[in-house]
């Protein structure tokens, strides 16, 4: 292929303006990594299964691994680097602290992202609800339960 | 890794036509690319060209039309948007039950229906609905437009009636008949379903008055299973259950639907394996569907 198809794009990742000149093969997650320097978003199983990739497109989790860039435009992408509020971390980010819903954390910034669609969706999610909504989302350290108690947690905090 | 491709965003369907039949088999439609994407990064597929149909205005429909009973759902439609439309919700419940529990949140959010449908991987939930609901692709290529039975749509593993320079654009999903109550079982341990088994029962007086089953996921593609719909017609609901007679009935309807689905050996199990699971689905599906 020749290298002219290069596509320019705008976009806002974490409130901030990008604008880009990309191959239309480029993947969100290459770009949020490799350009943009944000490395919360993990390559993994890189086959949409494992959700260490997620980030948010326009509030809704997607597996950036498997994501072309250029969807990305005219969206708002948020990673995790773009939750807290300068030095507050955002609720998920203090309950999954204070629950130890993490031990190696390489799956944290996908389970708090997704956990933010969530509960962005549905406030008052049922446990059950909760397990259905994180099925795509996995743990190898298995800590699932923290996990679960984290999301509840945070969603106490974030009714106030 | 991804290899380059020239990307092209038509803004009409006439225009998608026209570059799927210039470029033949080097372009590929693109609609969410959550399955394409991910065999072009493993290299099993490789286009030079990708032609994204998301920028032609109104093929994301989904759109009810009460006068006829026909839920259109548009090439482009996410399973997201129809897990969460609250028409499909009220009129289709069988369809925002199974798309609800397609792959996962983030597949479901890009993931069209018709991307699904024209991929036709095997191990895959909305075929199945679709054959419940007696579904119908609209297809339109350089030749003009038209119909087809989602039966008769896909052929097998990956392969479809589709002709390179033809877009799906639209789905056709007319209504269950009154009455109608539905199951849904998918079964398995792998990210993609080993089983789904789909029916459809309409109980009229403790009598199975009409049923439709559907099987997908065990074999080459999700087939509909009519003699064994034929065989139990028309049962009472005390022949179904709980006797010796009535596991006879079960066991023969579960033969039915294994020789139509043609179960095989694959990482999700032995044929043999799925043949049973799906008599004891079968019995499941049936109780679910008929007993509230």
């Amino acid at each position: 292929m020749s290298e002219d198809h290069r596509l320019q794009i705008s976009f806002v990742v974490n409130g901030r303006p990008v604008d880009t000149e990309i191959e239309p093969h480029l993947l969100l997650l290459d770009l949020l990594r490799d350009k943009l320097a944000l490395k919360g978003a993990k390559r993994s199983c890189d086959m949409q299964v494992c959700g260490a990739c997620t980030v948010l497109v326009d509030g809704n989790p997607v597996s950036s691994c498997t994501y072309l860039a250029f969807e990305a435009r005219g969206t708002d992408v948020t990673t995790i680097e773009g939750l807290a509020d300068g030095e507050k971390l955002h609720p998920l980010m203090e309950a999954f602290i204070d629950n130890a819903g993490l031990q190696c954390g390489f799956c944290t910034p996908g389970m708090i992202l997704a956990a933010k669609s969530l509960l962005d969706l549905n406030p008052r999610p049922s446990v059950e609800e909760v397990k259905e909504y994180m099925r795509g989302n996995l743990c190898r350290c298995t800590g699932y339960k923290k996990i679960l108690e984290s999301i509840e947690d945070a969603a106490q905090r974030m009714q106030g | 890794m991804l290899k380059p491709f020239q990307l092209h965003e038509p803004t009409t369907v006439e225009e998608a036509i026209s570059v799927l039949g210039k470029f033949g088999d080097d372009a590929s439609v693109y609609a969410g690319g959550t399955e394409l994407l991910l065999a072009m990064k493993e290299g099993l597929l490789s286009y030079d060209h990708l032609v994204n149909i998301k920028a032609i205005p109104g093929l994301d429909v989904v759109d009810y039309d009460e006068s006829t009973g026909v839920l259109t759902v548009g090439a482009t439609a996410t399973h997201r948007a129809l897990e969460y439309s609250p028409l499909v919700g009220e009129k289709f419940s069988l369809i925002s039950d199974v798309e609800h529990r397609v792959a996962n949140v983030r597949v479901r959010n890009v993931g069209t229906l018709g991307g699904n449908l024209c991929f036709a991987e095997p191990h895959s939930d909305p075929g199945v609905f679709l054959l419940l609901y007696d579904a119908e692709v609209e297809l339109v290529g350089s030749g003009g437009a038209r119909k087809q039975s989602v039966e008769d749509f896909i052929l097998g593993p990956y392969e479809t009636t589709r002709e390179p320079d033809e877009l799906l654009t639209t789905i056709e999903v007319p209504r269950l008949p009154e009455g109608s109550r539905h199951a849904y079982i998918k079964f398995g341990y792998h990210e993609r379903p080993s089983l789904g088994l789909g029916l459809v029962a309409r109980v009229d007086n403790g009598t199975l008055a009409d049923i439709r089953i559907a099987v997908g996921s065990v074999g080459p593609k999700p087939v509909r299973v009519r003699n064994a719909e034929e065989r139990l017609r028309g049962a009472s609901l005390a022949d179904l259950f709980g006797n010796t007679q009535s596991s006879a009935l079960l066991d023969e309807a579960g033969r039915m639907m294994a020789e139509a689905a043609e179960p095989v050996t694959d990482l999700h199990g032995s044929a043999e394996y799925k043949e049973h699971l799906l008599r004891v689905f079968l019995e499941e599906a049936l109780e679910e569907a008929t007993r509230g």
